[in-house]
C-alpha cells in the first residue's frame, strides 16, 4: 500500500474533485477494497510461489550441495560445484554455446520472419494459404521438427541428394557432424520452426501502419523501396523488439530441437545449458544439474531485466 | 539506393507490376521448398516399409504402408494412453491458468498501488526467467506430488501463469471502467462484476492465451521429462522414447508415422479455427 502523504498517482480517477475529508488519499483505496479485492490475486500468487519461486530459491541452495542419486544425505559443499565445472571448462563452453545459439536463432528467426511478412503482405487468397503453410512448423512439436531435419540432413540424406542433382557430383557433407558449423545449422532449424510466428507478428506490425501515411509518401513521389525503408521499417520497431526478445529468451531456454538433431554433439559443440542439465540429471548428478540450472537462471536474468523494463514501458503506452 | 530517380510515376508503376507478377510465383516456390520438402519427407517416409525407410529420401514408397505403420505405433508407442495423458495435463493446466490468471489480472490492472505494481512485476517475471527444472522435482517429492499429473499441472501453471497475466492485464487496461461501475451501482459484488461483466469482455485475449498455452504444453517434452518421465505417458514423451530406444533406432517410418498422428489434433484445430487463431495471436503482441 502507498504510505499516504505523497500519492498524486492514483491512475484510476475517482470523482475528479478530491473530496476534502480527513485523509483524502485513502479514498480510492477503500473503494477498491470493496470493488477489486486483493484476495482475487491470492490463488495466482500461491501457484507462482509454490511452483515457480520456491524451486528457484531451492536453486540457490542446492547448487551449493552434493545432492545426487548416489547418496541419501545432502551436505553443503560451498562453491565446489562451480569450481569443478569451471575447472574442466564445461561451465564456460556451455555458457558460450548457449549465448551463441540464442543470438544466431534471434538473427535467423527475425530475418526469415521479416522476409516472409514482406513477401506475403498483401491479403490475397494465395498469400493466406501460403501463410498457413508457414505456420505448420509452429504447431509441430519441436522434437518432431528435430527428427525431420535429422533425417533430411544425414550425409546420404535428401538435402545432399538435391545438392548432388544440382551440382552434378557427389556431395556428402555431414550437416550435423561438423564441430564448427553444426551449431549454425541447428540454429537455422530452430528459426525454421518459429519463423511463422515471427512472420505473423511482423504482418500485424505492417497492418498497424496508417494508410494515409503511405498515401502521403506516394504523393510525395517516394519509390516503393524508399517507402519501405523510410516509413515501414521504422514503424515496425515494436514488432522487432518483441520478436527479438522472445527469440533470444526462448532459445536460451531451448532443448528439444538440439536434443533431437545432435543431442549436444558432435564433441559437445552444441551442448547448450539445458542439454547439459538433462544429461547430468539423467546420470543422477543432481547438484551439478542444479548448478547449471542456476547459471542459466542468472544468465537469462542478466539479459532479461532490460527486456522486462521495456515490456512494461510499452504497456504504459498502451 | 534510389535517391533522385523515381520522380515520374511510370517506372514506379512498372516496378509495382513486376512485383505483383513475381510475388505469387516467389511465394509458392518458397513455400514448396522450405515447408513442402520437409513435410513431403515425413509423409512418404511414414508410408514406407522398414527396409525402404532405412535411409529416408524423397522418393515415393514402392508400396504404401501408411496404415500399417500407424497401427504399429498406435500399439507400440501406446498412443491412446499418451493421448489421454496429454489431455489429462493440458486441459486442467489451461483451465486453471486462465481462471486464476484472469482473476488476478483484473485486480492487478484496476488497482494502481505500489504493492500491485510490485506484484505485477513479480508475476510476469516468469515470462523470461527459466523455471528451475531440477529443484522443482525435489519440491514435488516433498509435497508428495512427484511423478503425478497434479504435480505436472502445477509446474506448467507456475511456468505459464506469467504469460496469461501479462496478456490479460494489458487487455483489461483497455476496457473502460464505466462498464464495471454501472454494475456496481446496481449492487453487484466483485465476483459478480468479474463473472458477468469482465469475463465476457476478456474472451478474445483468453482465446489467444489458450492457443499459446495449448501449443506449449501439448508439445513440451523437457519439463515433462523431469517431472513425470517414465511415470505418465504423454505424446511427446512417447515420441522421444520411440525415437531414442535402441529397438527403434533408424525406424524412420515409425518415427514419422508417430509425428503425423501426434501433430494431427493441433493441425485440425488450427485449420478449422485458422482465422480466429491468427488474429488472436497477433493482437496480443503488437499493440
Amino acid at each position: 500500500m502507498p504510505t499516504a502523504q505523497q500519492t498524486p498517482t492514483p491512475v484510476r480517477p475517482g470523482p475528479p474533485t478530491p473530496t476534502p475529508r480527513h485523509r483524502p488519499t485513502r479514498h480510492p483505496g477503500t473503494t477498491h477494497r470493496r470493488t477489486h479485492p486483493m484476495w482475487f490475486i491470492a490463488p495466482a500468487l500461491a501457484v507462482l510461489v509454490v511452483f515457480f519461486f520456491v524451486p528457484t530459491l531451492f536453486n540457490f541452495v542446492y547448487a551449493f550441495t552434493d545432492w545426487s542419486s548416489f547418496k541419501t544425505s545432502i551436505n553443503a559443499v560451498g562453491i565446489d560445484n562451480f569450481t569443478d565445472l569451471a575447472a574442466d571448462g564445461t561451465l564456460f563452453s556451455a555458457l558460450r554455446i548457449t549465448v551463441v545459439y540464442a543470438v544466431l536463432v534471434a538473427v535467423f528467426q527475425n530475418a526469415f520472419g521479416f522476409v516472409l511478412a514482406v513477401l506475403l503482405e498483401r491479403d490475397t487468397r494465395l498469400n493466406r494459404v501460403v501463410r498457413v503453410f508457414f505456420l505448420i512448423p509452429v504447431l509441430m512439436s519441436a522434437l518432431a521438427v528435430g527428427y525431420v531435419f535429422q533425417a533430411l540432413l544425414k550425409p546420404d540424406g535428401s538435402l545432399n541428394q538435391l545438392v548432388e542433382a544440382v551440382v552434378r557430383h557427389p556431395f556428402e557433407y555431414a550437416w550435423l557432424g561438423d564441430t564448427t558449423w553444426t551449431i549454425v545449422v541447428v540454429a537455422v532449424i530452430h528459426a525454421w520452426k518459429w519463423m511463422g510466428l515471427s512472420m505473423l507478428i511482423y504482418l500485424a506490425g505492417l497492418k498497424t501502419i496508417p494508410e494515409d501515411l503511405l498515401e502521403a509518401a506516394h504523393i510525395d513521389g517516394a519509390s516503393r523501396w524508399r517507402t519501405f525503408w523510410a516509413i515501414k521499417s521504422p514503424l515496425l520497431a515494436p514488432a522487432v523488439t518483441f520478436n527479438v526478445a522472445t527469440a533470444l529468451l526462448g532459445s536460451m531456454n531451448g532443448f528439444d530441437i538440439v536434443q533431437a538433431t545432435t543431442g549436444g554433439g558432435p564433441a559437445r559443440t552444441t551442448e547448450i545449458l539445458n542439454i547439459f542439465i538433462y544429461r547430468t540429471f539423467g546420470q543422477g548428478l543432481f547438484a551439478q544439474a542444479t548448478t547449471m540450472s542456476l547459471v542459466l537462471f542468472l544468465l537469462v536474468a542478466l539479459m532479461a531485466f532490460p527486456v522486462i523494463r521495456f515490456l512494461r514501458k510499452r504497456e504504459e503506452i498502451l | 539506393m534510389t535517391t533522385s530517380a523515381p520522380r515520374h510515376s511510370a517506372p514506379r508503376l512498372s516496378d509495382a507490376r513486376v512485383w505483383t507478377r513475381l510475388q505469387p510465383i516467389a511465394a509458392v516456390l518458397l513455400g514448396a521448398t522450405v515447408i513442402g520438402i520437409p513435410l513431403w519427407l515425413v509423409v512418404v517416409t511414414a508410408g514406407k516399409s522398414q527396409g525402404e525407410a532405412l535411409s529416408p529420401n524423397l522418393a515415393l514408397p514402392s508400396e504404401w504402408h501408411l496404415w500399417e505403420n500407424f497401427a504399429t505405433v498406435w500399439t507400440d508407442g501406446e498412443i491412446p494412453a499418451a493421448f489421454f495423458g496429454s489431455l489429462l495435463v493440458v486441459v486442467p493446466t489451461v483451465a486453471g491458468v486462465l481462471t486464476v490468471g484472469s482473476l488476478a489480472s483484473w485486480v492487478l490492472a484496476r488497482r494502481a498501488t505500489r504493492l500491485t505494481a510490485v506484484l505485477y512485476a513479480l508475476a510476469i517475471s516468469g515470462i523470461v526467467l527459466p523455471p528451475a527444472v531440477v529443484t522443482v522435482v525435489l519440491l514435488l517429492r516433498y509435497l508428495g506430488l512427484a511423478g503425478t499429473a497434479v504435480g505436472m499441472i502445477g509446474v506448467y501453471m507456475g511456468i505459464y501463469l506469467s504469460t496469461v497475466i501479462f496478456f490479460v492485464t494489458g487487455f483489461v487496461r483497455t476496457i473502460p471502467v464505466s462498464l464495471e461501475e454501472a454494475a456496481q451501482i446496481d449492487g453487484a459484488g466483485p465476483f459478480t462484476v468479474f463473472r458477468r461483466v469482465v469475463l465476457p469482455l476478456l474472451r478474445p485475449v483468453l482465446a489467444t492465451a489458450t492457443i499459446l498455452i495449448c501449443l506449449y504444453v501439448w508439445n513440451d517434452v523437457f519439463y515433462a521429462f523431469f517431472v513425470v518421465g517414465g511415470r505418465l505417458d504423454t505424446l511427446p514423451l512417447n515420441l522421444f522414447r520411440v525415437a531414442s530406444a535402441g529397438l527403434y533406432l533408424d525406424n524412420w517410418h515409425l518415427i514419422f508415422a508417430y509425428v503425423i498422428l501426434m501433430s494431427l489434433p493441433l493441425v485440425i484445430v488450427f485449420v478449422v479455427a485458422q482465422r480466429k487463431i491468427i488474429s488472436g495471436i497477433t493482437s496480443g503482441a503488437v499493440k
